[in-house]
């Protein structure tokens, strides 16, 4: 069994601050982690090679720094991981992304990919069935269990609003985890050292397609763009409170009962 | 293209280096640099107080490759779940009733799946078309029946926005119709409005867990497609008398190679609560303990209303997950909000602010919370709630 493994790597987002005033960020010392989520991932990925045999290869994206995200993979016990990098990939959105590790994965071979539930900085969720799409494989979302898993099918529990459905899915197939799904192991004393040896293999414009993908990557091959950023603001109409503590209560009291009387 | 810096112009200032959430830029002779980490986020164009960063455009930039007039209407993906239209569907047809004025266009609801009975409501509630697909295949949600569906009808028809709830079935299918169709797809939008000069959706979101925003366009393709969370939109008005044209369609060749073998409910009664109630007390880690929680259910039952938390008192383990308010809980629209020590993180606020009236409680007067609030009071959460409960229950008396 060959199970890609999806891996981006964040600056971590609850350290990104945006100044009010300037409507700067302040993002000084933010360090740079592996989505919590693709951890998840990773382990479910090891959980079935340990179980079922077969390689967990990792893959990312990025600028040349995310080599490091890779050799956190191999210390926590992928067998092989693959950066996918080249200044033609810069300022990909979802579907330029999705595009690039299409490519990626149909060329490294998979029988399973598995993918976080969305990555912290964008939120988006989206580049894993993108990428299921342009491969022409199914998915599931938001799995939060594995119940089942054979040569040719899996069987998985989707979490939903409302609970969960339980769903049966040929191989291969693309899917992505919820964090409930399992608890990540912490990287191994032999892993770290595995990790500083590590071979990370590249995939660049060339090795993806060359010229003739170079109009569906990067920012190139991206349909949206940001016009801007700014600080979120909420303003409202504010209606003061005077007098004591008790007398600022009886005010709201009042107010309350006239409106759920009304 | 490029972001670059037109170096007479920089004033060495610094703050586009700040600004730069990817630490793509530098000072290099004591001025700015942009790197080739550059992820085209144009947060230090808005920055730079001398106007010396500029976007240059270069040879093979994305053109329009589909011809954009071909395109119109407003569609809004209604979801259904066991025959039953979610609310989301409604909401977005509010917002994209809006829209379909501005751009002068039609608004339809796309259902899959559904019964005649529903789609008389999505009428009622502003559609004018709703193009109805009644095969057996998409009773049941499966990515890939409900992606085609999609695809071969805005194929078909095409549509020049797209709107789809951003819960778990939209989040999961709706990008496959976007990679298939070649365009963008901007999820959780907070607002949605169109561009006069342009005619584009201007589609804002937030990114990087809610500490910034960003407004997201996409010019050179259609449909714009964009996911939005329940209780994001309003509603329009509900009209019995609103008439209109219901689309039988017939899609052959639906498949899926997923199939969902069972379906378990686990309801929790205070998830619903939460998000249907019509006022909500909810409590930060300024209750300080479980009790402090006792005290809120008192006064929620007081004003039947409901129970919320912010992620900090939900961590601390005072009340349970299904609580949370806010970015990774849920999102909130009640008539009334009271925030009781509550700081007013953005990932709360977002998942509150459009709440008809908040009510605030802090002791801290600087308190972010009380830029949002239409009432607020500074005092101790331990003084200021009971006090509240004892006047609710001598009122109701008298
Ligand atoms: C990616 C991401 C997602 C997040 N998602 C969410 C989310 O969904 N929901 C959410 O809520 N948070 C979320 N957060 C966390 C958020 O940033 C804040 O940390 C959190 O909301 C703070 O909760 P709080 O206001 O209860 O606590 P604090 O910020 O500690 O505030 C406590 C407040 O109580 C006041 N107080 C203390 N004692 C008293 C008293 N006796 N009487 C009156 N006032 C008192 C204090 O003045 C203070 O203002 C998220 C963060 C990240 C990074
Ligand atoms: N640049 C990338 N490299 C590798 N995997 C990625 C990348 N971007 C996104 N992913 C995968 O797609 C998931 C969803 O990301 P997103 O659509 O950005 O929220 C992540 O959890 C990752 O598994």
């Amino acid at each position: 069994m060959r199970i890609i493994v999806f891996v981006k790597q964040v600056p971590d987002t609850a350290e990104v601050k945006i100044n009010p005033e300037t409507n700067t960020l302040v993002r000084e010392g933010v360090p740079s982690i592996i989505n919590p989520y693709d951890v998840h991932a990773l382990e479910a990925a090891l959980q079935i090679r340990d179980h079922k045999g077969g390689k967990v290869i990792v893959v990312t994206m990025g600028p040349p720094q995310a080599e490091d995200a890779l050799r956190e993979a191999v210390s926590m016990g992928a067998d092989e991981v693959f950066l996918v990098s080249d200044r033609a990939f810069a300022g990909a959105d979802t579907w330029a992304t999705s595009y690039a590790l299409y490519r990626a994965a149909e060329k490294i071979g998979f029988d399973i990919i598995l993918c976080g539930k969305q990555a912290i900085d964008g939120d988006t969720a989206q580049v894993g069935p993108e990428t299921a799409e342009f491969l022409n494989i199914p998915h599931i979302s938001y799995i939060r269990k594995i119940e089942d898993v054979s040569e040719s099918s899996i069987k998985v529990q989707r979490l939903m609003d409302d609970g969960y459905d339980i769903v049966e899915s040929s191989l291969p197939l693309l899917m992505t985890v919820v964090k409930e799904i399992n608890t990540p192991r912490l990287p191994s004393l032999k892993g770290k050292m595995a990790a500083k040896k590590a071979v990370i293999n590249k995939l660049d414009l060339e090795a993806l397609g060359g010229k003739e993908i170079e109009a569906n990557v990067g920012l190139k091959g991206s349909p949206t763009q940001v016009r801007n950023i700014f600080a979120p603001k909420c303003q409202v109409q504010k209606r003061e409170l005077s007098g004591t503590p008790e007398e600022q209560v009886a005010a709201l009291v009042q107010d309350l009962r006239r409106i759920r009387c009304a | 293209m490029r972001i670059v810096v037109i170096s007479d112009k920089c004033v060495s200032c610094g703050v586009c280096v700040d600004s730069c959430p990817f630490s793509a830029i530098e000072m290099r002779d004591e001025k700015a640099f942009i790197t080739e980490g550059c992820q085209f986020c144009r947060a230090c164009m808005s920055v730079c107080p001398a106007g010396a960063i500029v976007e240059k455009a270069e040879e093979g930039d994305a053109k329009t490759v589909a011809d954009l007039s071909a395109y119109s209407g407003v569609w809004v993906f209604a979801e259904q779940r066991e025959g039953k239209i979610s609310g989301v569907s409604y909401e977005l047809l509010g917002a994209g009733r809006r829209l379909a004025n501005d751009r002068g266009t039609y608004l339809a609801a796309v259902l899959l799946g559904g019964t005649v009975e529903h789609t008389d409501d999505l009428i009622k509630w502003g559609a004018e078309k709703v193009y109805l697909c009644s095969d057996p295949i998409l009773e049941k949600f499966n990515d890939e029946p409900y992606s085609q569906a999609m695809i071969s009808l805005i194929q078909q028809y095409k549509p020049e926005i797209v709107l789809a709830g951003a819960t778990p079935i939209g989040r999961s299918f709706i990008p496959r119709v976007a990679a298939s169709l070649r365009t963008g797809l901007t999820a959780d939008c907070t607002s949605l409005e169109i561009d006069k000069e342009s005619g584009n959706l201007l589609q804002v979101r937030p990114a990087f867990g809610g500490n910034i925003m960003a407004t997201i366009l996409c010019p050179n393709h259609r449909p714009q497609i964009a996911t939005v969370r329940p209780r994001v939109m309003k509603r329009d008005e509900y009209d019995e008398s609103r008439k209109g044209e219901i689309i039988n369609v017939d899609l052959p060749s639906l498949t899926t190679r997923t199939k969902v073998l069972d379906t378990v409910k686990e309801v929790s009664e205070c998830m619903l609560n939460l998000q249907e109630a019509e006022v909500i007390v909810a409590g930060g880690r300024g209750m300080a303990d479980p009790k402090g929680f006792k005290m809120l259910e008192e006064l929620a039952e007081l004003l039947g209303g409901a129970v919320g938390a912010s992620r900090a008192a939900v961590d601390e383990g005072w009340v349970s997950y299904s609580h949370q308010v806010g970015q990774t809980g849920k999102t909130v629209c009640p008539k009334i909000y009271i925030a009781c020590g509550i700081s007013g993180a953005v990932q709360h606020m977002v998942g509150m602010q459009s709440s008809d009236m908040i009510i605030a409680i802090n002791k801290n007067p600087e308190a972010p919370i009380f830029s949002a609030a239409t009432y607020y009071i500074v005092g101790d959460v331990n003084e200021i709630v009971p006090m509240m409960i004892k006047q609710l229950k001598e009122a109701s008396q008298s």
